[in-house]
């Protein structure tokens, strides 16, 4: 919670001392938002994402892209609970080795029990990673080990095609996935603001140049747009991270226009109220009137509305990325792990490759909690 | 209002400008194009290469191609041949009956979006607070964050693997099963044809029911506190015609108001699907064309789209202006 300045915080005290409860708008706004059952879940499990994101090669147990090659498209690894004379034991995992059945030529893995791998925690001797970018390190924090210290893989979500572990693959894909949403944002959000401002404070000509622009970006058709700006990006050869950006830009310069209506909507309404004019004829200058009265009455409108637009941005983005058109290799994402998926066969023969879906899901429903009670929160005639 | 029609459509017109020129332009940037393939085998002589460039006006500039395009498209609606199919870009985008094939799915979607979205809106806000409605915005909720091509890959995964519809005879891709694609109409037909559609409905809608069973939600909600609901109610008359006959009408209103922000999803979410499920629409030829880089066809699919948005947009102002009285677009 932000402290509240000087002279505000002296004016609660005052009334505090006659007996009223005194609030400013952002404490009433918290103390709405925390009603808010299910938006309070949703925030935690956003923050619980971002953690996981920070932390996912040490969660992770392997390189993301160290490739198991005798293991293509493993399964999930089987943990066994129970010892052979069936009493409870520690988790452990078998080895398995890739066979093929002779007569109906499937590939199974088959289990090899001689030797018992327990999953330890916090294990060294594991690939080489930076925790929090900063120390090198080898621990991680869970992995196989047998008694005699020799080691074999536990895939939690089983392997891909060139035998990278997807567990760990979904973990490094997750601050990708994440990190669009709030990246447009950073980049359409001002332009939106600058111009849509502009547009519902001046009036006039300058609104009706700026809205024929918004007209025209919103007579675009979003996907199609995206994908022709994707296979542009991907064809230049770029790496993997300028095609991050670049799809980035693209998704702003895609949602700029209808954010620039809606808040062109807000700052007209803002301007109509007796307030702005009292102010403007005791003489306000134009500036002092945008940051002193419209902005501190928009922004939260601004912040629901900046929230609301993050799980958007998500789905695109893994719908480009499952077609090829967004993020690409070496760089890994929800939906680009999920472009393997494209055909039945694939699915049917390894139906663990739908699980980074699982996490779309999940994460896109949470921000959606989250911004629907900010925007609840944020309502001055909600009644919770 | 037949002032507004011709006013609103002429005025389509410099939209589309400023699109296919931005399409243009898009197509251009892009490394390559056709001719890479041609250019990279070593058996094509130099004459015939730059034979195809000359008949194809590769190299002539920016802006030369550019107009050569555009006049051919304004002057004689020739959109130009696309390079891999080598038939008219015309016939390549709507390949058999895609164009009516897309039209179909999206107004059907449309209309099924609102034909469930609209009850269950009432009904969740005539049982306010109570468990099915936290059920009922849960779902939407859940519909809204599922992508939809996900969706359609684990609604194919069921249907196929888990259920083994495939042992009852029955297929889940494209619009029908293939054999009736060159019979007539049918009773047998038109099943085959809802129960391919089915999947896609739910994939497609449900994206989009979640916004309008809240808004739904929220205005019937606004609507039941204004003073002359209480007086319906207080004149004696039944609920069910104080919120059916008077309620609802009003509520309803800004629910054709949004029909026109929800066909940008409508569009993407049927481009995938279609992909995915192998739905014969433009979006599929579009997409096929991006994957070989076919420029031509790029440029007409995107010009579609657009022209396609804009109609949408159209349509739903007409509704609205003709749903609500106190819209007159003289």
């Amino acid at each position: 919670m932000a402290r509240l300045s000087r002279r505000k915080r002296k004016a609660q005290a005052q009334l505090e001392e006659q007996g009223y409860i005194s609030r400013s708008q952002g404490q009433m706004i918290w103390r709405a938002f925390r009603r808010h059952r299910i938006g309070n879940i949703g925030t935690v499990v956003v923050l619980l994402f971002v953690l996981v994101a920070i932390f996912a090669q040490f969660i992770g147990p392997y390189h993301y892209a160290k490739q198991y090659r005798t293991q293509p498209f493993a399964p999930p690894s089987i943990v066994h609970w129970r010892d052979d004379d069936g009493s409870l034991s520690r988790p452990y995992v078998y080895a398995t080795t890739r066979t093929i059945d002779t007569t109906t030529y499937q590939v199974t893995y088959v289990e090899d029990t001689s030797t018992k791998y327990y999953i330890r925690f916090f294990v060294s001797g594991g690939s080489e990673h930076r925790l929090l970018g900063l120390i090198p390190t080898t621990m991680h924090l869970f992995g196989a080990r047998a008694d005699d210290g020799s080691v074999t893989q536990v895939f939690v979500f089983g392997t891909d095609m060139l035998g990278r572990d997807l567990f760990t693959r979904c973990l490094v894909g997750s601050w990708v996935s994440l990190a669009v949403g709030p990246l447009v944002i950073l980049i359409a959000f001002p332009l939106g603001i600058v111009l849509g401002g502009v547009s519902g404070y001046y009036g006039g000509g300058v609104d009706m140049f700026i809205q024929r622009a918004c007209e025209v970006m919103l007579a675009i058709p979003g996907l199609p747009i995206l994908m022709a700006m994707g296979a542009a990006l991907r064809g230049f050869g770029l790496s993997a991270m300028i095609v991050f950006f670049g799809v980035i830009v693209a998704l702003a310069i895609v949602s700029w226009g209808g954010l620039a209506r809606v808040i062109r909507g807000q700052v007209l309404a803002i301007r109509e109220m007796d307030f702005v004019t009292a102010a403007r004829a005791a003489g306000a200058t134009d500036l002092r009137i945008v940051l002193r009265h419209i902005i501190p009455n928009v922004t939260s409108y601004l912040v629901v509305a900046a929230t609301l637009q993050i799980p958007g941005m998500m789905l695109t983005e893994a719908a480009l990325s499952f077609l090829g058109y967004g993020i690409q290799e070496p760089m890994t994402s929800w939906g680009q792990l999920l472009n393997v998926a494209t055909n039945i066969s694939a699915i049917e023969l390894h139906p663990w490759v739908l699980i980074p879906g699982a996490f779309i899901v999940v994460s896109v429903l949470a921000f959606n909690f989250m911004g629907d009670a900010l925007r609840d929160a944020v309502d001055p005639y909600s009644i919770i | 209002m037949l002032t507004y029609i011709i006013r609103r459509t002429l005025y389509m017109l410099p939209l589309l400008l400023i699109v296919s020129l931005i399409s243009f332009t898009l197509i251009k940037i892009m490394p390559g194009d056709f001719l890479t393939q041609a250019r990279l085998n070593p058996q094509i002589t130099e004459e015939t290469l730059q034979a195809q460039i000359e008949r194809f006006g590769l190299d002539r500039s920016f802006m030369v191609q550019y107009w050569f395009w555009l006049k051919n498209i304004v002057t004689r609606g020739d959109f130009g041949m696309s390079f891999d199919t080598k038939m008219p870009v015309y016939k390549t985008l709507f390949m058999g009956n895609r164009l009516q094939w897309t039209v179909f799915i999206a107004l059907t979607t449309l209309i099924i979006q609102y034909l469930f979205a609209i009850p269950i809106g009432i009904y969740s806000a005539t049982h306010q607070y109570k468990p099915s409605d936290h059920v009922v915005t849960f779902l939407g909720f859940l519909g809204l964050s599922i992508p939809n091509f996900f969706f359609a890959l684990v609604l194919l995964w069921l249907l196929v693997v888990v259920f083994d519809v495939g042992s009852y005879g029955l297929t889940v891709s494209g619009v029908m099963d293939l054999h009736f694609y060159n019979e007539g109409w049918s009773w047998a037909k038109i099943v085959n044809i809802l129960w391919h559609m089915w999947p896609v409905w739910l994939v497609i809608g449900t994206s989009g029911m979640a916004g309008l069973i809240r808004l739904m939600r929220g205005n019937l909600l606004d609507t039941l506190s204004l003073p002359y609901v209480q007086t319906a109610r207080a004149k004696g008359l039944n609920e069910r015609i104080v919120i059916y006959k008077h309620a609802v009408r009003n509520a309803i209103n800004p629910l054709v108001t949004i029909l026109g922000l929800s066909l940008p999803g409508l569009v993407a979410g049927s481009i995938v699907t279609a992909i995915i499920l192998g739905l014969p629409t433009v979006g599929l030829s579009y997409f096929n064309a991006l994957q070989r880089q076919d420029e031509n066809v790029i440029m007409a699919g995107l010009l579609f789209f657009s022209l396609f948005l804009l109609i949408g947009n159209l349509i739903a102002d007409f509704l609205l202006a003709w749903v609500d009285p106190r819209i007159r677009y003289d």
